[in-house]
């Protein structure tokens, strides 16, 4: 009875790992937003930003006339400028063959969703096929979302089986391991899935907060609780994790944010798209209005920047 | 050039380097500060009677800020007097309810200049301007707000008795928390029908007698607050005058200990907030990393110059080393520097006097065998600054275990069972305050009885509100200051 033996064995990983005081973590993500950012130092973040975006689109009315404009987006934020282009795009399985006819080839990356995305409730069968499938197709990231079920009933192990399985399938291609913070709730539950999923991922493999289709997704808090995982699993084990906060970071600012939590958790070594992503859309468009604002000197209409993006 | 592949880091240590460096970020507002300030007495600024003026610096820079009024006897002698006829003549006879509308006023005024106040306490004081922004003045404002609830409820405070204002209230308060200690001494004497001759600390008079300014444009009646600036001559006239039935002291054990004895034989009431040599207590069953962030707000939060600070950390052996591991990276993201930039996390030290304090201390601690670990920051070329520091192999009899310093030095000590924790713990004169850090709900409980302290933060630190009495136990000193048992303190039983 995996059910039975759930509360022994995360009470086991605990005394491990070690638990997180849910009011100290959102005091200590509060100082973050108070850090005040001018001149250099925010065009630095604002760029560095821009460059960490995994540009996404998920939704059913995808096409692949969507996607297109998608890509052009990511390998050209603005029209003027010397803005750099996005780290990747993200998109479903089955637009990664029309994402690929457009940044094939250049520094922008394909990242597909797949493993059932967003609820992982399919069979793994089917669920690897899907990722052997964008593999194949040209991704070269897959974002794919734990058995939630598996961790909240106890069964850690099948948890961990399945990612291994996932990162089998995914050969060459970098794993982004979608935790889906909302479901798990706790800070707890956040800081143990980490673990867990870090165990059974490469070096430079992600960690990612929410597939941004539930209510609540990254937020500073549990961002924080999983810098502090990796901070700690690196520590330990020098196998160096990359962090990838998703859904609802849609301001330049929430975004600096979440960048300065990086630079005063991990340090250096984050502060670059290998290791760092944001899963987002909106944010784009408000990191390039920021610094044209600050090339400029004036903040510029909203129809100076191209939309090539909806929702998230 | 910071390094960036982790091969040139064998000992997987993170980089906290130059990749992204903050650009200054000062606050620039205008603080509205006259060159010279005068004493506030019956409602109006006036020079002192003897015409002496001293100067007040900015401790960052070394600058001279502002002449401040040196009180002397005479001086102190009219402001009691005013006091005494505002509280026969207005104040003592007005009913709650009118006070508490000039209380709420107050509070509100505080808010509406808080920025203006926040600038002129980092100015005058030293303190980073994010925390004089965001905690020193809305503090204070809410301890008005908070207070002026309380006027026109007071029959409740003492059920089935008849109670009274003292009338004129002598109050003397130190450097650190200069408006807020202000806020914490008067709104409570004034909710209670009180009238105060308040001295600010010599280095920091700037925000108390911009308070003044305060006291007028709320149209607070003459006399009803005055403020004499001087040092410790003019705070003992204040304690000292016949027409101060009740005096309020916030600072030193030391002085604390010659006003007790410049009093015995009065019978004046008295309150005394004085020192601390807290002790932060980490089980090891505890959230480590919020642990590690209350001990870095414990200590290092005002530069140390807290009364409170947690400058004896207690670890359990057995995460000892992790947890100074954590506690030395903390660190090393803390800024220190200009304390008007709204990135500085540590100020500078309020005195040339204080930092000499606190560097002979950590002098002896190293002579004493400790091992110190600091930051290793740059600080600023001028100006009184101190890097965060950590001593390790910390012994109970060491100076740097029993003496307060405060300053930005925190003491590393370690206990193997609660039993141990409890008698380390309150092994010290001092007991305003204890930190305890568990997981365990019932440790926690039993630990706040066993622990000799006027307040124990369970799995936080350094958290203040209105509401909640604070003071201490042995020679932190008596009476509480704030929620009902600190208004009870400033009335009496008839």
């Amino acid at each position: 009875m995996p059910a039975a033996k759930a509360p022994t064995s995360l009470r086991r990983l605990f005394d491990e790992i070690g638990t997180v005081d849910q009011v100290g973590i959102e005091e200590r993500v509060a100082k973050f937003t108070t850090r005040s950012l001018k001149k250099n130092s925010k065009v630095f973040g604002l760029r560095l930003a821009v460059s960490m975006v995994d540009l996404t689109t998920l939704e059913g009315k995808d096409t692949p006339g969507k996607v297109a404009s998608l890509c052009q987006k990511a390998l050209r934020p603005h029209d003027v400028g010397d803005i750099p282009p996005t780290a990747a795009v993200c998109v479903y399985p089955a637009m990664v063959k029309h994402a690929r006819k457009h940044v094939g080839g250049t520094q922008v990356k394909i990242a597909s969703v797949a493993t059932a995305f967003p609820s992982g409730q399919a069979p793994l069968k089917t669920r690897l096929a899907e990722v052997h499938a964008a593999v194949k197709d040209g991704a070269d990231e897959i974002d794919m979302v734990i058995n939630r079920g598996a961790f909240l009933s106890g069964e850690f192990g099948r948890m961990q089986d399945e990612i291994a399985a996932v990162v089998e399938a995914c050969g060459q291609a970098t794993l982004k391991v979608i935790l889906e913070v909302s479901e798990l709730e706790t800070y707890d539950n956040i800081r143990a899935a980490s673990f867990l999923a870090m165990r059974v991922i490469r070096p430079g493999d992600f960690i990612k907060t929410s597939t941004g289709k539930t209510s609540s997704n990254a937020t500073l808090g549990n961002n924080q609780v999983m810098l502090e995982a990796i901070r700690d699993h690196f520590l330990a084990t020098g196998i160096p994790i990359a962090m990838k906060p998703a859904g609802g970071i849609r301001t330049a600012k929430q975004a600096l944010h979440f960048l300065i939590a990086v630079k005063e958790t991990l340090g250096d070594e984050w502060l670059n798209n290998r290791r760092y992503r944001f899963g987002a859309s909106a944010l784009l468009n408000d990191l390039v209005r920021q610094l044209e604002k600050e090339r400029t000197g004036a903040y510029q209409a909203p129809w100076n920047f191209s939309e090539a993006t909806e929702g998230y | 050039m910071p390094k960036t592949s982790s091969k040139t880091n064998p000992a997987r240590e993170l980089v906290f380097g130059d990749l992204w460096e903050f650009d200054p970020a000062p606050e620039t507002a205008d603080p509205k500060l006259k060159p010279r300030y005068d004493l506030f007495i019956n409602g109006s600024f006036v020079p002192p009677r003897a015409g002496k003026y001293f100067a007040t610096i900015n401790p960052a820079h070394e600058t001279k800020i502002a002449d401040i009024a040196l009180a002397d006897a005479s001086d102190v002698d009219a402001a009691c007097i005013a006091a005494q006829k505002a509280f026969t003549s207005v104040w003592g006879k007005m009913p709650g309810k009118e006070r508490g509308k000039y209380l709420y006023r107050i509070a509100r005024l505080l808010q509406d200049h808080a920025r203006e106040f926040a600038i002129a306490e980092t100015l005058d004081g030293g303190k980073p301007i994010k925390e004089s922004r965001d905690f020193d003045v809305p503090m204070a404002a809410a301890h008005f707000f908070y207070h002026a609830g309380w006027a026109d409820k007071l029959e409740f405070l003492a059920p089935g008795k008849r109670i009274a204002p003292h009338g004129v209230v002598g109050q003397v308060i130190p450097w650190n928390f200069p408006l807020l200690m202000l806020a914490w001494k008067i709104a409570p004497a004034l909710a209670a029908g009180n009238c105060v001759v308040l001295k600010p600390a010599e280095t920091t008079s700037i925000t108390a007698l911009k308070f003044g300014e305060i006291c007028q444009e709320a149209g607070l009646p003459n006399g009803v607050v005055n403020i004499v600036s001087g040092a410790g001559e003019t705070g003992a006239a204040v304690i000292q005058h016949p027409l101060t039935t009740k005096v309020a002291f916030t600072g030193s054990t030391e002085v604390g200990k010659s006003i007790m004895r410049s009093l015995a034989g009065t019978d004046k009431k008295m309150t005394l907030e004085l020192g601390g040599k807290a002790a932060n207590i980490v089980f090891d069953d505890a959230p480590l990393d919020q642990a590690v962030e209350g001990i870095v707000n414990g200590i290092f939060f005002n530069q140390g110059h807290v009364c409170c600070a947690g400058s004896r950390l207690l670890v359990q052996e057995s995460i000892a080393d992790a947890v100074l591991a954590k506690l030395k990276r903390r660190i090393t993201v803390l800024r220190v520097g200009d304390p008007m930039d709204k990135n500085t996390d540590l100020g500078a030290i309020n005195s040339r006097e204080q930092l000499a304090k606190i560097t002979d201390l950590v002098q002896s601690g190293v002579a004493e065998g400790a091992e110190m670990h600091d930051n290793g920051c740059k600080l600023p070329a001028k100006g009184f600054f101190f890097r965060p520091t950590i001593f390790t192999k910390v012994s109970m009899s060491h100076r740097i275990a029993r003496e307060e310093i405060f300053g930005p030095v925190l003491s590393i000590l370690t206990f193997r069972t609660p039993e141990e924790a409890v008698e380390k713990a309150n092994n010290t004169p001092y007991g305003l305050s204890a930190g305890v850090w568990t997981d365990k709900g019932s440790r926690i409980l039993k630990m706040s009885t066993l622990l000799k302290a006027g307040v124990v933060w369970a799995n936080t630190y350094n958290k203040f509100d209105p509401t909640s009495p604070f003071g201490g136990y042995k020679e932190s000193g008596f009476g509480r200051e704030g929620g009902k048992q600190g208004m009870l303190d400033y009335l009496r039983v008839v």
